[in-house]
């Protein structure tokens, strides 16, 4: 059978789960919404025990933290993950995964190359992106600074 | 009471980001190291516009949670850094900011590669 790009296309998206937007859109919806609810539900758990507020601030996305790399090395993350779609990737947990995971999956390749380069596969281009706007954005913040 | 509505604001917003780029994964086949790359840069960019702040004050972690409050983060960093040091600022700022939640996630990253194994995907 010749198989062109156009027929390749057409028999891959046949074969591909279905994947229901609405279904996807419900559940990313309430497991992220439950992720923001229990930040909130901490970052004032937090203000409760006199913790001062800049300090809550950090402590709450490295809760968030914790428990997302903690849940993806049991093994726990991936399961939730599946339902959640964007409902995990999104929040800060979505982000502590992508550098737990990699590290994992390429242990094998050793401590230096594989847990220590591979924890960057997807966590370095979102430092990479942030820092570099930022940095355009500090430039530009201080010019309008020294016009006005 | 006042606690309940601020955790409901939090789902209900933090909840929607979700649900809209689960609209764009669906519909883009976006991977997900690009999905966050363009939150992370969206927020930097809200962040600097003054946009973000007034979202985080009413959605509180419903909008500092998702990735694009981490780009808020850095860009509040910047400005920061700016006021108090001038130009330096631009480089010294972003970082500093989000400092906790990077350190975090590549401190208990390692920890956890190391104690636990990869198991086979489905």
């Amino acid at each position: 059978m010749k198989i062109n790009k156009q027929t390749y296309q057409k028999y891959a998206k046949q074969r591909a789960p279905s994947s229901p937007l609405f279904k996807d859109m419900f559940f990313a919806f309430l497991i992220g919404g439950l992720i923001c609810a229990f930040a909130e539900g901490i970052y004032n758990l937090y203000l409760y025990l006199k913790i001062d507020e800049t300090t809550v601030r950090t402590l709450v996305p490295v809760t968030l933290v914790f428990i997302a790399t903690l849940l993806t090395g049991i093994g726990v993350f991936d399961s939730i993950a599946k339902y959640a779609g964007a409902g995990t990737l999104v929040p800060i947990t979505g982000f502590a995964n992508a550098v737990v995971a990699p590290a994992l999956d390429d242990k094998s390749e050793g401590l230096v190359m594989g847990v220590g380069a591979k924890m960057f596969t997807i966590a370095g281009p979102v430092i990479v992106y942030g820092v570099i706007a930022s940095v355009i954005y500090g430039v530009i913040y201080w010019i309008s600074g020294v016009i006005s | 009471m006042n606690l309940f509505w601020d955790i409901l604001k939090a789902f209900l917003v933090g909840g929607a980001i979700c649900s809209i780029v689960q609209i764009v994964i669906d519909k883009t086949a976006l991977t997900p190291a690009r999905i966050l790359v363009c939150l992370v840069t969206l927020g930097v960019i809200l962040g600097a516009l003054g946009v973000y702040k007034p979202f985080i004050e009413f959605a509180g972690c419903g909008a500092s949670t998702p990735l694009t409050g981490f780009g808020y983060t850095l860009a509040e960093g910047v400005r920061k850094a700016v006021d108090e040091k001038g130009l330096i600022g631009a480089l010294t700022g972003g970082l500093t900011g989000s400092a906790g939640g990077i350190t975090a996630a590549i401190f208990f990253g390692y920890l956890f590669a190391l104690i636990f194994r990869s198991r086979p995907r489905d």
